[in-house]
């Protein structure tokens, strides 16, 4: 039986593959982001999973106004970095894993969740930034990436409440898997961020800090949070934050271990989350 | 009875709900081509020719030449559609960013390296963040 071992989560900040693909990681403004991440990388050597389950948003790559779906996944063998309108960033294709992936969206369509398949599509920051900051530059992603879409950018998104339910089915999806793989569940975006309008620039700190105490000890209240707080105290962007709801829904315990808990301010525009809870076995 | 948009009430802020979405339909497309090197080529060489390929609003080809980013955001465009301009330009989110907010780049940046716009604090016209 295929089990989920751990959840990470992190934002997504697209400067931050920037930095990294120009090099410049050890510059004084970026040193203390990294910084954080140095443990999170010697932890993904020594937990590398059979499967990463990515949870992201799509930033008007892959999906343009033409076509929005609420929820999707990937379901194909490989997605290549996008031009995001500066060039594809450098960085290795993403290879999927189409059997677990059809096997998921089987079950969790049949939990009444009603998921876009998406065969063909190139992926952005969302997928590849954390890629980069748990993985660094390898010549080849050490494992396949099953992407799962959510739709935060056309309101309405979905709600917090949906998407820890969403996650609850994810992991029994999961655990229905004949084959053992070790899978991880990754939530990514946020956290506090508002990229526009006379009120960009918005940083909530002491909000994102309880928002990660709730997310480790009490994630059934916090997914009960409605669309306007986010909006409110974590900027117009920081909505993203529902995503991690999905991560926190897989984990089947309710006090999981803290493996390592990083936040920073700023990284561009944004403020920068991070955390990697295991389950306690 | 009308839909609930409490959203519409936060100062200094515009949520890319489904109405804004329908007025900004081929704004945000025109953005999405700028994806491929050929088409941002084509726009930096001659903008208002490469504007007028597309069925967008005088006032959305306006905003966009002045590259007001309130103004298209006011006239239905999505900020992750919009940085696709900025990007064609050369340039980075955050002066996209400064550029909506009324500062320099530099006090913007400086801004944000303080610890951000702090929830409460006055934007410029005099509403609470």
């Amino acid at each position: 039986m295929a089990a989920i071992s751990a959840s990470v989560y992190t934002s997504h900040v697209p400067a931050i593959g920037a930095a990294i693909d120009l090099g410049k990681t050890q510059e004084p403004y970026w040193q203390p982001l990294f910084k954080g991440y140095e443990f999170s990388r010697r932890w993904m050597r020594a937990h590398t999973p059979d499967v990463i389950f990515l949870v992201y948003n799509d930033h008007a790559t892959a999906f343009s106004l033409d076509l929005i779906p609420t929820f999707a996944i990937g379901c194909g063998s490989e997605y290549r970095p996008a031009d995001e309108g500066w060039g594809p960033r450098p960085v290795p294709v993403v290879r999927g894993h189409p059997q677990l992936a059809a096997h998921i969206a089987h079950s969790v369509i049949q939990d009444d969740f009603d998921l876009t398949i998406v065969n063909r599509m190139d992926v952005d920051h969302g997928l590849t930034v954390p890629l980069s900051l748990l993985f660094g530059q390898p010549t080849q992603w050490p494992c396949p990436v099953i992407p799962f879409l959510v739709n935060v950018v056309q309101y309405p998104v979905p709600s917090g409440r949906r998407c820890y339910s969403l996650g609850k089915a994810i992991a029994k999806a999961i655990a229905l898997y004949d084959e053992p793989l070790n899978v991880q569940i990754w939530g990514t975006g946020g956290m506090s961020h508002q990229l526009q309008g006379p009120r960009a620039g918005l940083i909530n700190r002491a909000w994102d800090e309880r928002f990660l105490d709730d997310l480790i000890r009490d994630p059934e209240a916090l997914s009960r949070k409605s669309h306007l707080e986010y909006v409110e105290e974590a900027g117009s962007e920081g909505i993203e934050l529902v995503m991690w709801l999905i991560a926190r829904g897989a984990m089947s315990t309710a006090r999981p271990k803290v493996a390592h808990r990083f936040y920073h301010v700023p990284a561009s525009n944004t403020a920068v989350g991070h955390l990697i809870l295991e389950e306690d076995r | 009875m009308a839909l609930d948009k409490p959203y519409q009430r936060i100062p200094g802020t515009t949520i890319f709900d489904a109405e804004q979405a329908r007025l900004g339909y081929h704004l945000n497309q025109f953005c999405m081509s700028l994806m491929k090197a050929e088409n941002r080529q084509r726009f930096l060489a001659d903008q208002r020719a490469y504007l007028d390929e597309w069925p967008m609003t005088e006032e959305q080809k306006q905003a966009v030449l002045a590259r007001d980013l309130n103004r298209c955001i006011a006239l239905g465009g999505n900020i992750y559609f919009l940085a696709k301009i900025g990007a064609t330009d050369g340039r980075s989110f955050q002066y996209m960013a400064a550029t909506m907010t009324g500062m320099s780049q530099d006090q913007y940046a400086k801004m944000m390296l303080g610890g951000g716009r702090a929830r409460g604090s006055t934007l410029p016209n005099g509403e609470k963040a």
